[in-house]
């Protein structure tokens, strides 16, 4: 488990955690601002299209009403009456005092051209508008209102006209409209910061005052002329920039049955200016959440990671204990193959031994010269054949699998038989034995000899350790869940390091040679694991050493 | 008379020679074998034997078997279990089974010695009271 695995296994869950958070964010988020979109969209064009639909009925109205004015006083009145300076200027003074400054001047002219009478501000009785473009036209049909035109007096006014006849002759009687008051019909639509309104007529010239200084150029107008003939009741939208690129909302109707059309303009960003905001804010919070996202599976992930690796090193210190174990569990099948295969031998060796000693009882051998060194020889081979028995015996008992005689053990009254045991020897090395055992402990169920054997080899081990010193040994129980856990400690030297790891295995030992077999501590781990129970030692050098023994309580037992 | 019989079984042939010499010595009368079954035919053909060293770990019929054939046939005849294997659970099996006592291989002659007459103390002991009680019996129904 190399630091890359985790690294590309943090990476991986960094872009899982990622993907799968960001994806349905993206998603909705995208999926509620196209709806938006579509449907603010919607919102805006319904009411930009109500709005020009109201004014144009307004500026139509407007139209329709003036003409129908023109019109019925060219019906009720005869050329004649019209012809009368007064009596138009009576009209007029009428008509004005109606609409207000609407009116400018009333004018009748005659089938050649010629102004007959006029009643308004300027002088322009007996004007001769026979080659006006307006003139021609009003003459071809019943009425007629003309485009905005400067005209003979030089200011933008436009013209209704209605023709009417008289002994066979046609005459015209023409209204003049005031500019102004025209334009206030248009300039009244303002939305916004940019949106406003003006009319063109047919070939794109501005019949109303366009807006401030701004003159908007003509061609984007002349465009829409062309793109939009057909259907003359229709109100159209359409969307396309402007000179400087930005993009700008036309909507456009037409006015005066299909001459003239009523532009209404704003700026996109104007007009949709809460969606943008809308969108604004949207973007902020998918930034901010984004970034809480990546931060918290950075986190997420690096933590995660750390919890695996650490779990993965447990596992691993795991993996090495059971081999361990099993290792141990080997040697000890090994040792007692080894042990019963040389014990008969050695028994052997050593019962002829002892009968060579037997034999040198005898008178013969009494006066032979080397009979003490005979004597002292054959001892040797006998104390050597006991030591080999001891350790053959220790190695069985270390690999031993099965023990009938298990029973319930008090493992208090154990430790005080144990302790007593060894107080004797204690006292010799300068060591005191104290115990610190917990009251009413569970018993627990074992062989008697295999425990006493745990306890004396830690006790001797402690003792061995403090024979030159002196020092104390302290034996605590106390229960902890479902273990009885028996700590020896003494005060002694302590365990090197290097020792540290090797104090279980088989022959380990730091005794000098014919004292120890390095066995004690191999058969208290096999005792103890074979018992489902830990073993554990702990030392400092100069300090001391602890061992810890946990060994599992019988499941009925009573206290 | 020797202080005991004794049959010596054990199939580790070198082994019961040098104990049969050794044992013989301190004035035994050693009989030996070195299987279960011969140790069973020995002790048919001699009825005198008072005490067995039994070997536990033995070839084809172990001592465990061979004690419990022993104490079935000839109850009285006293059985010292000696053992090479480190375990000493078989020994105390031995022990529920009627053994008088075990030893350890490889073991102190003199240790040995001692239990083999304690164990033939112990055989005659039980003959003695068996006698009594049978003179008594007889004594008994002649008067």
């Amino acid at each position: 488990m190399n630091s890359d695995y985790y690294r590309s296994l943090a990476r991986n869950m960094f872009l899982i955690i990622i993907i799968v958070s960001f994806t349905p964010m993206i998603l909705a988020s995208g999926i509620l601002i196209y709806e938006f979109n579509i449907s603010y969209h919607e919102k805006v064009y319904a009411h930009l299209k109500e709005l020009v639909q109201k004014h144009k009925q307004n500026i139509d109205s407007f139209l329709r009403e003036k003409l129908g004015d023109i019109r019925s006083m060219a019906k009720t009145f005869s050329y004649e009456e019209m012809m009368d300076q007064s009596f138009l200027r009576d009209r007029l003074e009428t008509l004005q005092t109606e609409y207000a400054p609407v009116f400018v001047d009333l004018g009748v002219i005659n089938a050649r051209g010629v102004q007959v009478a006029y009643a308004g501000p300027f002088k322009l009785r007996k004007a001769l508008y026979y080659n006006a473009d307006w003139f021609q036209k009003a003459m071809r049909r019943e009425y007629f209102i003309s485009d905005v035109f400067l005209g003979l007096r030089g200011l933008p006014h436009f013209i209704i006209a209605v023709r009417e006849n008289w002994k066979g002759e046609h005459w015209i009687l023409r209204a003049t409209i005031d500019f102004g008051a025209f334009n206030n019909l248009v300039e009244n639509i303002r939305i916004g910061e940019t949106g406003f309104a003006f009319i063109l007529n047919r070939q794109g010239e501005f019949q109303t005052k366009p807006l401030l200084e701004i003159v908007p150029r003509k061609g984007p107008y002349i465009d829409l002329l062309k793109s939009w003939k057909k259907n003359k009741d229709d109100i159209s939208i359409i969307e396309r920039p402007d000179d400087s690129g930005n993009k700008n909302i036309y909507v456009v109707a037409f006015l005066k049955n299909g001459d003239w059309l009523l532009v209404y303009q704003q700026n996109a960003s104007d007009a949709f200016s809460d969606y943008h905001k809308a969108l604004k804010m949207t973007f902020a919070i998918i930034m901010l959440g984004g970034i809480a996202i990546i931060t918290m599976s950075f986190i997420l992930s690096r933590t995660m990671v750390n919890r695996i690796a650490k779990v993965d090193r447990e596992k691993q210190m795991m993996n090495d204990q059971v081999v361990e174990a099993g290792k141990l569990a080997s040697v000890g099948e090994l040792a007692a193959g080894i042990a019963h295969e040389i014990n008969n031998p050695v028994a052997i060796m050593v019962e002829e031994a002892g009968w060579i000693e037997d034999l040198l009882e005898d008178e013969e051998f009494h006066d032979s010269e080397n009979y003490n060194e005979f004597k002292r020889s054959l001892k040797q081979i006998h104390v050597q054949g006991m030591r080999c028995k001891e350790i053959t015996h220790k190695l069985l008992s270390f690999a031993r699998k099965t023990d009938s005689t298990i029973q319930d053990v008090k493992v208090n009254d154990l430790i005080e038989e144990v302790v007593s045991l060894s107080s004797q020897r204690a006292r010799y090395s300068n060591v005191t034995i104290n115990t610190d055992l917990q009251r009413d402990l569970p018993s627990i169920r074992m062989s008697i000899s295999e425990l006493q054997q745990v306890l004396l080899n830690l006790i001797n081990n402690a003792l061995d350790a403090m024979e030159n010193a002196g020092g104390s040994i302290d034996v605590r129980t106390r229960l902890k869940g479902d273990y009885i856990e028996i700590e020896v400690s003494d005060n002694g030297p302590g365990i090197p390091k290097a020792n540290l790891t090797r104090i279980f295995d088989p022959f380990f030992t730091t005794k000098p040679i014919g004292k120890g077999t390095g066995l004690g501590l191999s058969i208290c781990y096999g005792i103890i694991k074979k018992l489902g129970g830990e073993i554990e030692v702990h030392s400092i050098v100069e300090v001391g050493t602890t061992f810890h023994v946990c060994i599992p309580i019988a499941k009925d037992s009573n206290i | 008379m020797p202080n005991a019989n004794v049959l010596l079984v054990d199939d580790e042939v070198p082994f019961v020679e040098a104990m049969t010499k050794r044992l013989a010595k301190r004035e035994l009368n050693i009989i030996s074998a070195v299987s279960a079954e011969e140790a069973l035919n020995r002790l048919e053909e001699d009825r005198s034997i008072e005490v067995v060293i039994l070997d536990v770990k033995m070839p084809v019929m172990d001592g465990i078997e061979a004690l419990r054939l022993i104490k079935a046939r000839y109850p009285l005849v006293e059985v010292i279990m000696l053992t090479g294997h480190g375990s000493v659970e078989s020994a105390i099996e031995g022990m529920k089974l009627g053994a008088f006592d075990y030893l350890m291989k490889p073991c102190d002659i003199d240790e040995l010695v001692s239990k083999v007459e304690e164990a033939a103390i112990k055989k005659r002991q039980h003959e003695n009271k068996i006698i009594e009680a049978r003179m008594k019996e007889i004594t008994g129904r002649r008067t």
